[in-house]
């Protein structure tokens, strides 16, 4: 199984570079994942992160766009601003939760 | 990491409900995984982003064995109009976006949406006949030139 070094911590990853375990999650892990993806966290992008988080807590599953959309508070467009390479996906990443899994 | 797509150009060239999802839901797939999408509506396909057409689409039941119903009873008044509803409902249940809010979604998403010059000037379609969220109305040649590098879908 792969490893990463986030933030001076080695965490297992998977091939696309997903934590494997949620719990070894921090906040500082995921500054440096994003820095990783080129992107600086803002209020913003925290507020998506959490309530991912959130989410996959309650459900077991990471939301896809449109759900983040209807349900986050944060718009469509302004998700592909915060996460130009795929909200969902990358804010997944960030959050240190598997993937969101879905065609819509 | 190996290949990976970068670009894709959709092209949705029927009018039915079956013929325009599976275009959007690439389309709306491709931006959710961080590739660039453009969306190219021809010929029946415009319909799609068509202001007075785009809430109207129906599921075609003639000429469609993947019904499995009779051929007779696919022609009969109404039936598209049954089907079509049936299909909504459940699509409903599975949160699947309507065509307008879907197609205004996909716009949301960045991916650009266009609608063919050719088909238009054949069916006698302005840029104010079709919905805002549309960018322009372009030839094949400007169709090619925006999906060079990437890959083309045509449904």
């Amino acid at each position: 199984m792969p490893s990463a070094t986030f933030a001076g911590k080695v965490v297992a990853v998977n091939d696309e570079g997903f934590l494997e375990n949620p719990d070894e999650w921090s906040e500082e892990i995921a500054s440096a994942i994003a820095r990783a993806e080129g992107i600086e966290l803002t209020e913003q992008h925290w507020r998506v992160i959490k309530f991912m988080r959130a989410e996959y807590a309650e459900k077991g599953t990471g939301p896809t766009v449109r759900v983040l959309g209807k349900t986050s508070g944060v718009s469509i467009k302004e998700l592909y601003l915060l996460f130009p390479k795929g909200p969902a996906k990358l804010a997944a990443k960030i959050a240190g939760i598997p993937k969101p899994r879905g065609c819509i | 990491m190996g290949d990976t797509i970068e670009k894709v150009s959709i092209i949705i060239s029927k009018g039915s409900l079956e013929g325009i999802y599976p275009g959007l839901i690439m389309a709306n797939g491709a931006r959710a995984e961080g590739m660039e999408a453009n969306l190219f509506f021809t010929f029946f396909g415009l319909d799609a982003i068509h202001k007075k057409r785009h809430e109207h689409i129906k599921v075609a039941t003639v000429g469609n064995p993947g019904l499995h119903l009779a051929t007779m009873a696919g022609g009969l008044p109404g039936m598209s109009s049954v089907m079509t509803h049936y299909l909504e409902r459940k699509m409903e249940k599975l949160d699947i976006p309507s065509i307008p809010e879907f197609i205004e979604m996909i716009s949301d998403t960045g991916a650009g949406l266009y609608g063919c010059k050719a088909s238009c000037d054949l069916f006698e379609m302005t840029k104010d006949d079709l919905i805002d969220q549309v960018k322009d109305i372009i030839t094949v040649g400007e169709f090619y030139e925006m999906a060079a590098g990437g890959q083309i879908i045509f449904t």
